[in-house]
């Protein structure tokens, strides 16, 4: 039981930042209909302007407070992500839009390539570990929770409550749902459809700079191709939970991180990946459009 | 239109200015952190870090200098192209073809069969392996995988981003059965082929009722489980190690090409030792694969399950009430895609000698759907210029040694290889979005046969 519990922890820590990655995925697909594959990319960038500026922080300010250390680190990796895929959305997408389906998927593709050989090429093909940044470790009987465990939970569950508070009350999110509803009856009652669509990948940028910022403080190591395979998690979430819903979003996110965990613990580890590409499949099969999405309907 | 022409050119001039600052601004918030900070280990293997503020002025003032031109010269010539053309109407149509034009499928497959001998002869038995094998070898497997992934989603519109997954079961049917039971080449090239579009039908059961994304999800998935599942299932496939010292195919059974062979080919010809002739019959064998690619596609737009196919393409509803089974033309479309996918991956294997997981990555299967894409969905001739300029000027950059002078010896061109290929794609589709070639030959018609532009065609839902 105390196992199952401590596999829960770790399953629903893992969840929480693939939770934030598939906001970002769900929102780009609900408001304008394409997977943004560069997504997972854009979380390593997160992951990387958090790693480049903890180094200049610990060099120039070595007893900074580790609190203040993550918060910088937070803020720049925002900023950093925020602007790359507002340029990537202005560049590559925007030119393309109401262009038939196929090529903004494959300019994002492209991009997904151009982003992580550009780390690659600037920053080398090397692991870059970190020394640990939070070491405390709470003790519950036989269950070991880790300080850094209760940030990555407790920061997912303080923006997921803002982002929610944004989507949902504020003019922005009125006009967010609007513009995805129908984007042409929002752009003729006065809604900016240009710009709602730029904030949304902002906010689905900023976003995946938290999972990236979480991810290397977890972690404690970055590379050029981390983007992928967390990415790749984290759009089976938006799809698991239902592409376009938010709450399936961060339902998915935590359904792959507790299956991982979880599988992982009681089966082989190996076989971790295919589990969760498989449960995709399986759910797939009886609720084909996720768990909380909104049946398609077909208009003839 | 009161402002004289010298306002009028300070003014743009100005915005130039403005907005090649703007791109300064943009790009150096951009780059700032990656580009002018390098993290780097040091000898204590800590992460440390340099500042390249040099580098990062470059990249600046290119992005400054490129906008300037861009807003300040060659977006006004455009505009004024544009204009030019709408005042002087509608340009006549000349329906009067060049010899080159009416000629080119044929003029480009005597090309293409004249091209190893000629190699050749240009570059000598040994220095003919580069051109065969790197370029040609290579350019032609990509058109034949991304001729098959057409007949997927350029015909039946299904978004397939597992792609390299039947790729993978072709070559792992070679290897595993060419070394276990000795089977040549020539058994197992079909044995594949069906084996991999049995796999495209195990796949394409569940996926039936999926549409769009949910299915492009669900064939990632499904290529990454066959990776996977290839490295980790380590009693059959060597997991990441490969498997290696795979046969090479024979001349049909009547001659070989190992080397200890008393039948073997260079022997019998009486030529000396080199490994460029099975090159060169590989080419040969590859471009036949490929050209009964392209056959089997024509052949079948015109037969009605072809017809079915690019039916259900247009509106899934209307075949329904049309009474076209979707299910089997659904599982055909797979089916028959994932067969070429498995031929391609058996002529894979036999021509590298080795395989491993590391070949089937889900890359491979972006690269691919870029190729069918940028060529313009169900263009024979679009897919195979795309495969030409895609893989063709990736290998290129391979080549250009001559680069390590300009910018000192420890450039290497390879690295920055796939950064232009992505670069490339994203450059193509956002000016040509409808891919290389926009026109499509319908294969029904009244009368007269007309090309009609790409737009016309859908993509499908499904």
């Amino acid at each position: 039981m105390e196992y199952f519990v401590q596999q829960l922890i770790n399953g629903l820590t893992l969840g929480s930042i693939y939770g934030l990655i598939a906001i970002g995925y769900t929102m780009v697909y609900g408001i304008i209909g394409m997977i943004n594959f560069a997504h997972g990319d854009i979380f390593m960038l997160g992951a990387f302007a958090a790693l480049i500026v903890f180094l200049i922080l610990t060099s120039f300010f070595a007893g900074i407070p580790v609190a203040l250390a993550l918060l910088v680190m937070l803020i720049i990796a925002m900023l950093m992500t925020s602007l790359w895929n507002w340029t990537i959305e202005r560049v590559a997408y925007r030119p393309l839009r109401g262009s038939f389906r196929l090529a903004p998927l494959i300019t994002a593709i492209g991009m997904s390539i151009v982003l992580s050989n550009f780390i690659q090429v600037t920053q080398g093909p090397r692991n870059k570990p970190i020394p640990s940044l939070v070491t405390d470790v709470y003790h519950f009987g036989n269950i070991t929770i880790s300080l850094k465990q209760i940030i990555i939970i407790a920061v997912t569950a303080v923006l997921l409550t803002i982002f929610w508070y944004v989507v949902n009350k504020t003019p922005l999110g009125r006009a967010q749902r609007a513009t995805e509803q129908d984007r042409k009856m929002a752009a003729l009652l006065g809604v900016d459809v240009d710009r709602t669509i730029s904030i949304t990948f902002i906010m689905g940028a900023a976003l995946a700079a938290v999972a990236g910022t979480m991810y290397l403080m977890y972690y404690g190591v970055a590379t050029f191709n981390d983007g992928f395979i967390p990415g790749v998690k984290a759009f089976t979430a938006a799809v698991l939970g239902g592409i376009g819903s938010l709450p399936g979003a961060v339902l998915g996110g935590l359904l792959i991180g507790l299956i991982e965990s979880l599988w992982s613990a009681y089966f082989t580890i190996a076989y971790k990946d295919v589990a969760t590409f498989a449960l995709l499949a399986f759910v797939l099969i009886f609720k084909p459009t996720g768990i909380l999405g909104r049946p398609e309907v077909e208009k003839v | 239109m009161a402002q004289s022409p010298a306002t009028e050119n300070s003014g743009l001039m100005a915005q130039a200015v403005k907005e090649a600052l703007v791109a300064a601004a943009i790009s150096f918030g951009l780059f700032v952190l990656y580009v002018g900070i390098e993290t780097y280990q040091d000898i204590n293997n800590a992460l440390v870090w340099r500042t390249r503020w040099g580098l990062l002025a470059i990249f600046v003032v290119i992005a400054a200098v490129s906008r300037f031109v861009v807003v300040g010269f060659i977006k006004p010539h455009l505009d004024k192209r544009k204009r030019d053309k709408a005042k002087a109407g509608i340009p006549e149509v000349s329906d009067g073809k060049t010899f080159f034009q009416r000629n080119f499928l044929k003029l480009a497959l005597v090309g293409l069969l004249i091209y190893p001998p000629l190699s050749v002869m240009l570059a000598g038995t040994q220095g003919s392996l580069k051109y065969v094998d790197n370029f040609g070898i290579q350019i032609l497997i990509y058109v034949m995988l991304a001729w098959g992934l057409n007949i997927v989603v350029g015909l039946a519109g299904l978004l397939d981003l597992g792609y390299v997954a039947f790729y993978a079961v072709g070559a792992y049917s070679y290897a595993l059965l060419s070394q276990q039971f000795g089977l040549s080449f020539w058994v197992l090239l079909p044995l594949s082929g069906i084996l991999a579009a049995f796999w495209g039908i195990i796949l394409g059961f569940p996926v039936l009722r999926l549409r769009g994304d949910y299915l492009a999800i669900v064939t990632l998935a499904f290529g990454e489980i066959i990776r996977l599942v290839l490295i980790n299932w380590t009693d059959v496939t060597r997991g990441t190690f490969g498997i290696s010292g795979i046969p090479k195919a024979s001349f049909f059974g009547i001659w070989s090409f190992d080397v200890g062979a008393d039948n073997n080919f260079t022997k019998a010809w009486g030529l000396s030792m080199s490994s460029a002739y099975y090159k060169i019959f590989l080419f040969y064998l590859i471009l036949a694969l490929c050209m009964l690619t392209a056959y089997v596609t024509i052949k079948l737009r015109r037969m009605p399950i072809g017809r079915a196919w690019e039916a259900l393409r247009e509106d899934e509803i209307a075949c329904r009430s049309l009474g076209i089974n979707t299910v089997t033309t659904k599982l055909t479309a797979f089916a028959i895609g994932a067969m070429i996918g498995g031929f391609a991956g058996a002529f894979f294997a036999t021509r590298q000698g080795f395989v491993s997981p590391e070949s089937f990555v889900f890359l491979e299967s972006a690269v691919i759907l870029a190729i069918v894409v940028l060529g313009g969905m169900g263009s024979l001739t679009g897919i195979a210029i795309a495969a030409i300029v895609m893989v063709g000027g990736t290998e290129v950059l391979r080549e250009m040694e001559f680069l390590k002078h300009v910018f000192g010896p420890d450039f290497t061109p390879e690295l920055y290889r796939m950064l232009l290929f992505g670069l490339a794609m994203v450059v193509v589709m956002v000016f040509k979005p409808r891919g290389f070639v926009g026109s499509r030959e319908p294969t029904a018609f009244l009368k007269e046969r007309k090309a009609v532009s790409g737009s016309f065609t859908k993509e499908g839902h499904g």
